[in-house]
């Protein structure tokens, strides 16, 4: 990967087009991984996720606002190791309410509209992680920083 | 699991529904042998066999971590080779599963177990009417018994991933995942002469062209014997034409495989190609040519009366990449034993003394002497010398350079080691290498430096050395034989503080010991030719040294008459600081010459996508290729220009566009070495190698994603470049 034009396609491509990602959350119990569906702005510097209220997930990030997920196109093939692309994102998660709920709805919506009675019962909290920094993986190898200013 | 009467086909039974498992050239034999034109019996190994050898074995999974670690379009052919090399080590080192052997065995055995075969490529995709893979992939002639069969059968599968299979394969946009390969497993037919012909004469379609060698074919094919050759015309078969060379010597098998054998005076004297053969040989091409509608190009051996077709192609006539430009060149490159035999006597012999000659020729001229026009045609003069003599190094240095590879490839075949580079220990370490003779003299000299405090203090302060001292008088010596540092540590008063910053900082640390591995191995190398390959072992050891030798030194040479150019150049600017000249001005800066190239790096990989507001991108980690084994941690120092050099600290690590050997007299200083450009036998990697300092090559963008002063951790073992700190911080996208 030497192609920082290319880098960002294969960044911009993993955060808008793959629907699923791995949450790892810590309230200091260690970190515990989940799986969960998501919805990242174009800019990639929002990154919009729901949980219910009742979950370790949701537990933690009361207690502690700072995030990792994970985003990857792996296939679970071999291939994987030289073509699949993975993206660490590093941020913080912040439960959402009043408009800025109904906008991060339409957002989260927009890739999930199945998930709309999910996110419509009162039980479902609506996250949204503000995204510092994007560790991009390409290659098995080849990484790559991208560092959002405010 | 497939049935095992799948695996091998006999070629009379082979039709075109079977092409996708047969290849072209099994097919084409089996149409051959059904029309009636006599083959050597033989039976063709199906892909299906190549399948199972990569599931059973797990090469398909691990294949694709070494053909996909980098995109083909971004390598230089040199590394082309170098993955050829490793995946045909994997070949090498990864034996037939025994459910394979035994039913291959059980299929091969009554019909090749006892009698000498050859072991021939066919692969589907070769040899269509629009493209021609001849000599791309790898044949063996004379094989005797199952288990060399067997053995060989696994080299011709991994001919499929050659450097020049790929090269071809990445012009036609074939995938290489997709790529399969059969082999055919025939009968050797020891003929009394042997030839190919063509049913159109390339560029002379009214023309049919026969050629003939005494002996078998393989030295023809190869290059290395060259053919009576016959011109006749099509409609009739009246000759032409007729070529006659200077027969000197055949291709005969020999005990396992073939040999070039001088050839008796009564065969020297006469030629293969009577005209009785020759009118046997147009009938087997006009039946050729009306079995398969189009022109052939034939390969046959004639015994006593009987002649054999070997195998019949289409002449490539279709709008696939052509012979020429870049490709053609590489594939010039392979060159044979006997023809590198020739080139290095010519390079070492003609080639750089006359080189070296007119490098002294320019240094007697008093450039101070001369009026502005004078100089300004000195420097173009200087120009055109290096012009023409880098002109020669891509003609001669550049395929030289096979001689490593072939060396390489024979110790590989032989020893079967787990590291695919590992003969480089035995031509490593060669006193010949001038950089590292210039790199023992440096560090002579620093010797003296580090035991006298108050000369250090000295040339700390600038002041120079004492006349007349030892140290003064080696560095005189030094100057007279390496002072074409020049161009690179500065002119003058400036080359003198660049060298004594040098010398002051190879004086701070112990003196680094160049790794001598040399006669690590020899003996078991050696060990692995019977007594009668004895001189044949040697011979290509001697050539892989001097190879890798020139490989070195030649550039060096390169440097002596850049560093005439160089000081023209320095001249004119100077004079141009005085006053005015055009013509001066028009010449004071070439640009021009290899080494000048390889510092200035490629045009930037970089590209902007543009559209991440307020977004920094920072470099954490790069895949190259490991180019030497070791892992170390320091500070960057990128070499943009020469005079990136002049700073270099000990420890820390050379990352370069290029690494010349004009540049590696820091080697010594240095903790590692990171390179753009790719391969395990360029300069960086060799340097790298005499010092046992871990290397990485082929790192995309270095000079432009690592800066001065990073931490940077090289790890020569798995080929990654990991930036430690801060790393290079990206242009923010706007």
């Amino acid at each position: 990967m030497n192609n920082t034009a290319e880098s960002n396609d294969i960044l911009k491509g993993l955060c808008t087009g793959q629907p699923l990602a791995v949450l790892a959350t810590d309230a200091g119990n260690g970190p515990y991984a989940s799986l969960v569906a998501v919805a990242v702005t174009p800019d990639l510097r929002q990154l919009f996720f729901t949980t219910l209220r009742a979950t370790r997930k949701w537990a933690n990030l009361a207690g502690n606002h700072h995030v990792s997920l994970l985003i990857d196109n792996r296939s679970n093939q071999v291939t994987d190791f030289s073509r699949a692309a993975a993206a660490t994102i590093l941020g913080i998660a912040e439960e959402l309410s009043g408009t800025e709920l109904a906008t991060g709805l339409a957002v989260f919506l927009g890739s999930h509209p199945h998930l709309a009675e999910f996110t419509a019962s009162p039980s479902c909290a609506l996250f949204r992680v503000q995204i510092s920094s994007i560790y991009l993986v390409t290659r098995f190898q080849n990484v790559i920083e991208f560092h959002f200013s405010p | 699991m497939n049935h095992p009467s799948t695996l091998v086909i006999d070629l009379v039974e082979l039709t075109a529904a079977d092409l996708h498992r047969a290849g072209g050239k099994a097919v084409a034999l089996g149409r051959l042998a059904s029309s009636g034109t006599p083959i050597p019996p033989g039976l063709c190994v199906t892909t299906t066999a190549y399948d199972r050898y990569l599931d059973d074995t797990g090469l398909r999974q691990r294949l694709p971590l070494l053909l996909e670690r980098k995109p083909f379009s971004e390598m230089r052919w040199e590394e082309l080779w170098d993955l050829g090399l490793r995946v045909r080590s994997l070949f090498l080192n990864t034996t037939l599963p025994s459910g394979l052997a035994a039913d291959l065995t059980g299929l091969l055995a009554p019909r090749c177990a006892d009698r000498p075969v050859t072991v021939r490529s066919t692969a589907p995709v070769e040899d269509s009417a629009t493209a021609s893979f001849a000599g791309l992939h790898d044949s063996f002639v004379n094989v005797r018994g199952l288990p060399a069969i067997l053995d060989r059968l696994r080299l011709v599968w991994a001919s499929l991933w050659s450097d020049r299979a790929l090269l071809y394969r990445q012009e036609l946009g074939l995938d290489p995942a997709a790529s399969a390969m059969a082999v055919i497993v025939q009968e050797l037919v020891i003929g009394d002469l042997s030839g190919v012909a063509f049913s159109r004469c390339p560029g002379r379609p009214n023309l049919v062209a026969i050629e003939a060698v005494w002996g078998l074919n393989q030295g023809l094919v190869d290059g290395d014997v060259e053919p009576d050759r016959l011109l006749l015309d099509h409609a009739d078969g009246r000759i032409v034409e007729r070529y006659t060379p200077q027969r000197l010597q055949a291709c005969r098998a020999v005990t396992d495989g073939v040999a070039l054998q001088p050839l008796p005076v009564t065969e020297r004297e006469q030629s293969p190609l009577s005209d009785e053969v020759a009118v046997l040989v147009m009938s087997l091409l006009r039946q050729a040519e009306e079995n398969f509608g189009a022109p052939q190009d034939l390969e046959w051996t004639l015994r006593g009366r009987e002649l054999f077709a070997l195998q019949s192609r289409p002449i490539t006539t279709g709008d696939a990449p052509d012979a020429s430009g870049e490709r053609a060149w590489y594939l010039s490159l392979h060159k044979s034993l006997a023809a590198l035999h020739t080139l290095r006597q010519a390079i070492e012999e003609e080639l750089l003394p006359a080189m070296e000659r007119d490098a002294l020729c320019l240094a007697a001229v008093d450039l101070e002497q001369l009026s502005d026009e004078a100089l300004a045609s000195e420097i173009e003069k200087r120009q055109g010398i290096l012009d023409r003599w880098e002109e020669h190094y891509r003609e001669m240095c550049i395929p030289m350079a096979h001689g490593i590879r072939l060396f390489g490839q024979l110790y590989n075949d032989r020893l079967r080691p787990g590291e695919p580079f590992a003969f480089l220990g035995l031509l490593a370490g060669d006193t010949g290498l001038l950089a590292a003779q210039r790199n023992r003299a440096l560090q002579e000299l620093a010797d003296l430096v580090r035991s006298d405090p108050l000369l250090t203090a000295r040339l700390r302060d600038g002041y120079p050395p004492g006349s007349g001292s030892p140290f003064a008088t080696a560095l005189a010596g030094f100057m007279s034989r390496y002072g074409d540092l020049s161009w690179i540590l500065g002119e003058a008063a400036e080359h003198s503080r660049g060298l004594m910053s040098l010398l002051l900082e190879l004086a701070k640390s112990p003196p680094t010991q160049q790794t001598i591995r040399k006669q690590t191995d020899e003996a078991e190398y050696l060990a692995s030719f019977t007594m009668e390959e004895q001189s044949f072992a040697h011979e290509a050891l001697e050539i892989g040294r001097a190879s890798y030798r020139l490989r070195d030194n030649d550039n060096l040479f390169i440097g002596k008459l850049t560093a005439r150019l160089r000081e023209a150049s320095a001249e004119a600017t100077r004079r141009l600081a005085e006053h005015d000249n055009l013509e001066l001005a028009a010449h004071k800066a070439p640009v021009r010459g290899r080494v000048a190239r390889r510092l200035t790096p490629a045009g930037s990989s970089e590209a902007h996508g543009g559209n991440l507001p307020r977004t920094r991108l920072q470099i954490r980690q790069i895949v190259g290729q490991p180019a030497g084994p070791g892992l170390v941690r320091g500070r960057a120092r990128v070499i943009r220009q020469p005079a990136d050099l002049r700073a270099f600290q000990s420890g820390e690590i050379l990352v370069c566009d290029a690494v010349d050997p004009n540049m590696t007299f820091v080697a010594p200083l240095a903790g590692g070495i990171v390179e753009r450009r790719g391969g395990m036998l360029i300069h960086g990697a060799i340097i790298a190698r005499e010092y046992g300092l871990p290397c990485v090559t082929g790192v995309p963008g270095a000079t432009e994603l690592i800066d001065t002063g990073n931490l940077i951790t090289v790890d020569g073992y798995l080929g990654i470049v990991t930036v430690a700190d801060g790393g290079t911080v990206r242009r923010p996208f706007t």
